[in-house]
């Protein structure tokens, strides 16, 4: 074992993962500017002229991409609480005797649940992730895989990728229009959800991609986000799922008074921070405290007469209002956490489709979280030292989603987090956090509704937020009193068992996670 | 003349007596003024929990400088003494009285909690009263209720019980309640107290709140009650001076201040003459902005 920079033993060999490479801090790994891991290029193919790619099921496809025990095999998560492709394709494999696969999905969510099955008979023994939630959470965090499970940020995956430590042997893309060629994108369609910006990364490294779509439109498709050379089979098939679930409620402005009390502190805080001007760049997530924060945000670069430069990441329907309204100059899509979004994407130029690498991937010339100038992010529990938890819950379940947490953190000029000091019975602000996701180095500032903390390297930021009137206090004060209130929980009881690691974004191990007693 | 005896009621959050989560959590909403709740919000049979619970939070919890106001039940329920016996030692910063119609009741409730002071050795003039007018006798005699004694600071109108006690419909426009509300501003400033106006029950509605906190403001009430925290930033956006009331009533202070020190009489502030009544105003504008003026010296 050996200890990483924020004090935590990670284990330098770990079986199922193979050496591990301790974190060292925000930029240490990346400050000289150049990498010396491998890089591993996209597969190099062949296809004779006028020869077709369709079939007329995913199982055929599937089985025209030689499977194997021990694969790799890929999804997207744009249509977050609506895929269906996902089950059906393991089930395929299933039924086929595949075992020992690596579920590689950029997200699972809610709609994975029922694949818990397949990993407790061996279809699936190991998972690359940014999140993980529900029952498969829950029995990860257990140990129910028989390999450890990595947990990376949306940025990290792509460098995952590029680095060849995840080697996609087969992505199977669901695609709201495709052609025959497999030209296709998530803009249009009766299934439409917007952005494909993970599915790109897939498309372009996997050594197998199948294109399954719900809307064969005529040659060519357009606009394509993913391109026909890239593409080996493509399926049409009744649906892809249920569009109206990509949203799955969390793409509300909230009407709870707590969160929007913290909304408001929050766009307070940044109104104040010295960083709303023109052409400010902002992110914020689809958590209905955080598009509160957008709702302020809006409000006052109307009062002001703001004009914002670009909004970046998630994006929702709110965004595209501002857009509109001449509030930011540009969107650039990663991802689209409201159906409502495709449309704009499709018809609005400076609404700007942009791949997972472009938006976070540490190793290349300059992702877009390096242009943000705020970012606004939620937690599930924070720390005296401002470190963050995005991933495991109270009981040590897995839960949440690391997703471009870390990596927005890193790059903006001001990460603001918002939580409430505590959640019905529980402390979020705590002594120490169960797992560290996000370092404390790149959070500027938490904000909860019983007062703001600035982390002590900012010690501008503070100073306006005082001279502002803004109710700053220490972070060790704040947990202090909420300590007070709820009391400190017994600590979770594990075995030594390592179940998963958390990978910072640039490849190193943050944190593990250990299995749960039960 | 003092900006610090100035306070600031711009908004009242009611708290249910009997939630111990909104108990706990509200000094964090950003009102001036919180209402723990002893009366209507709580059912009858939970009186005595809603008391005890009441009684242990205002010992545990930060309400981070809010002004703290317990609505007791009326003197005649077979409640109202024993909420005066466990509130009154506890000494908030003021105690609302419901329903009160006439000087010999509130005389009647004063002399009580000032023997429960006696016993428990507590100053007279610590703990505020504000007084509730939800009656047509209320209203009649609202300036006499007013005026009682020094330690009434607020009177306040509850709009619900007075539209039941009138007999009509309470209408979105509250035309009803418009008689009632106007004698007790003239009431509360003929006695240089605060008055507070009743809550607005439509939380959804946030355009009809912020309409009806600029109609009350302009009728001249200091505040207003709310029921739900989503309604603090509208009733306190609506209350708080603007950029250029700011800047006047700041110029006119600094200048208070300056012919204070200097011992001249009368001055003008903008080629305006300034009297006690307008420097008072302008204090009042300052606190509201939570901005203080160092006095000359």
């Amino acid at each position: 074992m050996i200890k990483n920079a924020l004090n935590i033993e990670i284990p330098e060999y770990l079986e199922g993962l193979g050496k591990l490479e301790p974190y060292q801090g925000v930029w240490n790994k990346l400050q000289k500017g150049w990498m010396d891991e491998q890089t591993v290029p996209p597969a190099i193919k062949a296809r004779l002229p006028h020869s077709s790619k369709m079939h007329n099921n995913l199982e055929e496809a599937i089985l025209k991409c030689n499977p194997r025990n021990g694969m790799t095999v890929s999804f997207h998560h744009h249509l977050r609480g609506g895929d269906c492709i996902l089950i059906q394709a393991i089930t395929i494999l299933a039924n086929m005797g595949i075992k020992d696969i690596t579920l590689a999905s950029s997200s699972l969510t809610s709609a994975h649940e029922s694949v818990l099955p397949y990993i407790e008979e061996g279809t699936i023994t190991q998972i690359y992730s940014s999140g993980i939630r529900g029952t498969i959470g829950e029995a990860c965090a257990k140990g129910v895989l028989q390999k450890p499970f990595v947990i990376h940020s949306h940025g990290g995956r792509v460098r995952s990728v590029q680095t060849g430590k995840i080697q996609i042997d087969l992505a199977i893309i669901a695609a709201s229009a495709a052609d025959e060629e497999g030209n296709a994108t998530g803009t249009h369609g009766p299934s439409a959800f917007g952005s494909m910006g993970y599915a790109m990364i897939d498309a372009w490294y996997a050594k197998q991609v199948v294109i399954v779509t719900d809307n064969l439109v005529n040659y060519p498709c357009v606009p394509p986000s993913i391109r026909q050379n890239y593409v080996d089979y493509v399926v049409a098939t009744d649906t892809i799922g249920d569009a109206k679930k990509i949203a799955s409620g969390t793409t509300r402005i909230t009407k709870a008074p707590l969160d929007l009390r913290i909304a408001r502190i929050a766009s307070d805080t940044i109104i104040n921070s010295g960083y709303f001007k023109n052409g400010i760049s902002f992110q914020v997530g689809a958590g209905g405290a955080s598009l509160a924060v957008a709702r302020f945000i809006r409000e006052a670069m109307k009062k002001h007469n703001i004009k914002g430069s670009f909004l970046l990441g998630g994006v929702t329907s709110y965004g595209v209002d501002m857009l509109n309204e001449g509030l930011f100059h540009a969107i650039f899509d990663v991802q689209s956490f409201d159906a409502a979004v495709s449309s704009s994407l499709k018809e609005h130029p400076y609404h700007i489709e942009i791949p997972a690498g472009l938006y976070a991937n540490p190793f290349n010339c300059g992702c877009m979280i390096n242009k943000l100038d705020v970012v606004v992010l939620g937690a599930l529990e924070v720390d005296v030292n401002f470190n963050v938890n995005v991933i495991t819950g109270s009981e040590g379940e897995v839960r949440g989603a690391s997703g471009g947490h870390s990596d927005t953190a890193a790059g903006a000029k001001l990460t603001v987090v918002v939580c409430p000091s505590f959640r019905g019975r529980l402390p979020i602000i705590k002594k120490n956090v169960n797992n560290v996701v996000t370092p404390g180095e790149s959070v500027d500032v938490v904000v909860t509704e019983r007062g703001i903390c600035v982390n002590p390297k900012n010690k501008e930021l503070k100073a306006n937020l005082l001279e502002a009137g803004m109710h700053v206090r220490e972070i060790a004060d704040l947990e202090k009193e909420v300590d007070k209130i709820t009391g400190t929980p017994e600590k979770i009881e594990h075995t030594n068992k390592i179940v998963g690691v958390i990978e910072y974004r640039d490849g190193t191990i943050i944190d593990t996670i250990k299995q749960i007693k039960v | 003349m003092n900006t610090h005896n100035i306070k600031k009621r711009r908004s009242m959050l009611y708290i249910p007596g009997n939630n111990p989560a909104m108990l706990q959590q509200g000094g964090v909403y950003g009102a001036d003024s919180v209402l723990l709740d002893l009366e209507d919000a709580v059912a009858l049979n939970q009186k005595d929990a809603a008391r005890i619970l009441v009684r242990n939070m205002l010992k545990e919890v930060d309400y981070y400088g809010c002004e703290i106001t317990i609505r007791v039940n009326h003197i005649n329920t077979p409640f109202g003494v024993a909420d005066l016996e466990e509130i009154v030692p506890l000494q908030p910063d003021a105690l609302r009285l419901p329903k009160t119609e006439t000087v010999e009741e509130l005389s009647k409730v004063l002399k009580i909690i000032e023997e429960i002071e006696n016993r428990y050795g507590l100053a007279h003039d610590k703990m505020k009263i504000h007084v509730m007018i939800e009656s047509a006798l209320g209203v009649q005699n609202v300036y006499e209720l007013a005026s009682h004694s020094p330690r009434i600071d607020a009177i306040t109108i509850g709009g619900q019980d007075l539209t039941a006690d009138m007999q009509i419909e309470k209408s979105k426009d509250n035309y009803g309640i418009d008689y009632a509300r106007k004698r007790i501003v003239m009431a509360s400033k003929a006695t240089k107290i605060d008055a507070m106006d009743t809550v607005y029950a439509d939380v959804e509605d946030e355009e009809g709140l912020r309409e009806e906190t600029a109609y009350i403001k302009k009728l001249g009430f200091t505040g207003k009650a709310v029921i739900n925290p989503r309604q603090i930033s509208i009733v306190n956006e609506v209350f708080t001076p603007t950029d250029t009331e700011i800047r006047k009533a700041y110029r006119i202070v600094k200048a208070y201040y300056e012919n204070k020190a200097k011992d001249l009489g009368v001055f003008a502030v903008d080629g305006k003459m300034v009297d006690a009544p307008v420097v008072t105003r302008a204090m009042h504008t300052l606190a509201l902005a939570d901005i203080e003026v160092e006095p000359v010296k």
